[in-house]
């Protein structure tokens, strides 16, 4: 493939020391992540996919191995170059949203380009693309809401807002619809699908089969190491019926 | 991250709980306001002391029983050591480069005019050149004068307040009052001095000299010391010639007395001995309030490392989550200690407002002279600064080494 992949990472390791006890929750994986490829990521707890999300959202550093995201060496960047790559390369969608409690969504949404160093943009852009991003995701009249004045939807709608305002190059989705009943989860699932359509490379840890549906790719891992890898050649049709947001 | 972005998120961060931030603050507001308090009072006490320099000139010399005054002297008194209006005379015969001489000596006697009547009244028996030495002015009537010395005249002379205490609006001169149990006639009235040192020149009456040696001298002993006084003063023509005085009058004294210089039990002192003296105790005093408020400042800075370290621990979760958008362990750090120098300068600011209120309450009611300095509200602003980037940098470390992952699953 001609084009840089998003994700290469090359034999990664992780082990934490627990006491005299050594733990390994990878066990050398992996991987290779292609832009605008849509990946799920399942196994049961413990099975070291946290460990995975953690280290490719740059959150954590493997103990062995190398991570290039978008050609990039980042296995062996300092925290301060790390906080960098991810304001810029990497949007996070959590289960429990991560929303500032007390700052309105507007607020919630303009913290990455707060944080961000590579080129000026004014105060009054930086609203007006917050405020565009909120309106995408449907949020026209939540700019000024506080999180707790809003449903659950409707809050981890606002955390991808914040997710997108970057224009990461990889979004990472860990169990985007874990706290949100079956209806606002499929709105959640419907937006993340419309996004792969767009082109974004997303990579989602679920236990959700059904949401593991939505995706075209999904790993399996077990002990720390990949079990399994699917590539689902079609996505099913009644899923791109859900309709777009 | 620009510098407005870091101080409008510190200062969200301390708005959420504003009650907590007024009470941090409050060590801070209590350091600066007593240090700018307590260095205004003795600026206060120093201008105080610099202006009676002024007042006083520095060209008098002072001539003292040293070692308990009277009492000594009273024991003392058949050997002659005691200081006597004829040592007064002595020196003014004698001592070359003088321009004046006045003999003091004090009682402390009940003043009545009719119904009113001023108990423990500072009563001054002196010369008649007192006035002029002690450049104190006349308000209306005369001094005392050398006839009423030689007749031991039974004549007083009113400090201005205590004339407006006896009479009011009243002109005073021509009035009889009883001094003790003296009948007198006041024949003048000085004008308004004020307190100098610890001196009310405005409290008090003069008498002649001679008639405290006649009528208000009580014990036999005393009768037979008779002319005993309790202070010479001398006037020098020229400062330059302060020194050689000092010495020409000693070597006198211990001649009419039997003694050498050294064992001199009367002590010769200038204005400014005793000023500098004063001046010293007021800065161990000064110093000593400094401290103090120094050490509520630190207070005050322990207060604001406290209420930093609850809150990062508060804020964990939205450090990991700044984190995950890309705030740097600088920028963490940043932002917890503008917060904590926005609650140290905040409370800096309205200490320097308390303190200059406090000061000038302290002038109002408390009687006391302040001057502000601006100096202090310089340094207590500056402290409070200090305090705060110092008290606030442990806690900040602590949010900025703070691991991401760890942050984020924080409750």
């Amino acid at each position: 493939m001609s084009e840089t992949a998003i994700i290469e990472i090359d034999q990664i390791t992780k082990i934490y020391q627990l006491g005299n006890v050594k733990v390994t929750a990878l066990d050398g994986i992996s991987l290779c992540v292609h832009p605008g490829e849509f990946l799920v990521i399942m196994g049961p707890s413990g099975s070291g996919k946290s460990t995975l999300m953690n280290i490719l959202g740059c959150l954590d550093r493997p103990t062995s191995g190398t991570y290039l995201l978008a050609g990039e060496d980042v296995s062996r960047m300092s925290r301060e170059q790390l906080a960098h790559i991810r304001n810029q390369k990497i949007g996070f969608i959590f289960q429990s949203y991560n929303l500032l409690t007390q700052a309105t969504a507007l607020q919630n949404v303009l913290m990455p380009l707060v944080y961000r160093r590579n080129g000026h943009i004014s105060n009054k852009e930086r609203l007006e693309m917050a405020h565009n991003a909120l309106i995408s995701l449907g949020l026209s009249d939540r700019d000024q809401h506080k999180p707790t004045e809003m449903s659950g939807g409707q809050q981890q709608r606002v955390a991808i807002a914040r997710a997108l305002i970057n224009s990461p190059a990889l979004i990472l989705a860990d169990e985007p619809t874990g706290n949100l009943d079956s209806h606002s989860g499929q709105e959640i699932m419907e937006i993340l699908q419309n996004l792969h359509a767009q082109g974004s490379t997303i990579v989602m840890i679920t236990h959700d089969a059904q949401n593991a549906m939505y995706a075209e790719r999904t790993l399996h891992l077990r002990d720390g190491k990949i079990d399994e890898d699917t590539n689902h050649a079609e996505v099913p049709a009644m899923v791109v019926a859900g309709g777009s947001v | 991250m620009k510098s407005s972005e870091v101080l409008r998120i510190a200062g969200e961060g301390i708005s959420r709980n504003k009650l907590r931030a007024l009470l941090t603050m409050l060590g801070v507001i209590i350091g600066v306001a007593a240090v700018i308090i307590m260095i205004a009072i003795s600026a206060g006490t120093e201008a105080s002391i610099a202006e009676n320099i002024e007042n006083l000139g520095t060209n008098l010399l002072f001539v003292t029983q040293s070692m308990g005054g009277q009492i000594v002297s009273r024991n003392a008194g058949m050997n002659g050591n005691f200081l006597s209006y004829d040592d007064a005379e002595a020196i003014e015969s004698s001592i070359s480069g003088i321009s004046g001489v006045v003999v003091e000596r004090d009682v402390s006697e009940l003043v009545k005019y009719g119904s009113i009547s001023i108990d423990g009244l500072s009563v001054i028996g002196t010369t008649s050149s007192y006035a002029v030495v002690r450049d104190v002015a006349q308000e209306s009537g005369r001094f005392i004068t050398q006839n009423d010395l030689d007749n031991a005249a039974k004549v007083v002379v009113l400090g201005y307040s205590t004339a407006q205490e006896l009479f009011g609006e009243a002109d005073p001169v021509g009035e009889k009052i009883y001094v003790g149990d003296v009948k007198m006639t006041v024949v003048g009235v000085m004008a308004k001095k004020g307190t100098v040192g610890n001196t009310d020149y405005d409290q008090r009456v003069y008498i002649p000299l001679t008639l405290v040696f006649e009528k208000f001298t009580f014990s036999p002993f005393a009768r037979v010391q008779g002319n005993q006084v309790g202070t010479i003063l001398i006037q020098v023509t020229d400062l330059n010639n302060m020194d050689k005085v000092i010495t020409q009058v000693q070597i006198l004294l211990a001649k009419r007395h039997d003694t050498t210089v050294s064992d001199l039990p009367f002590s010769v002192t200038t204005q400014e001995d005793i000023i500098s003296t004063q001046e010293s105790t007021t800065a161990a005093f000064r110093d000593l309030l400094a401290w103090v408020a120094a050490v509520s400042l630190v207070v005050g800075g322990i207060g604001i490392m406290n209420i930093m370290l609850v809150s990062v621990t508060e804020r964990t979760r939205e450090i990991g989550i700044r984190q995950a958008t890309g705030a740097t362990p600088g920028d963490i750090r940043s932002q917890f200690i503008t917060e904590a120098l926005l609650l140290s300068l905040t409370g800096g600011l309205i200490g320097v407002i308390t303190g200059v209120g406090g000061a000038w309450l302290f002038y109002k009611f408390g009687g006391m002279r302040t001057v502000v300095m601006p100096n202090s509200i310089l340094l207590a602003f500056a402290s409070a600064a200090i305090v705060g980037i110092f008290f606030g940098f442990y806690p900040a470390n602590k949010a900025a080494q703070l691991d991401p992952i760890e942050a984020l699953r924080h409750e």
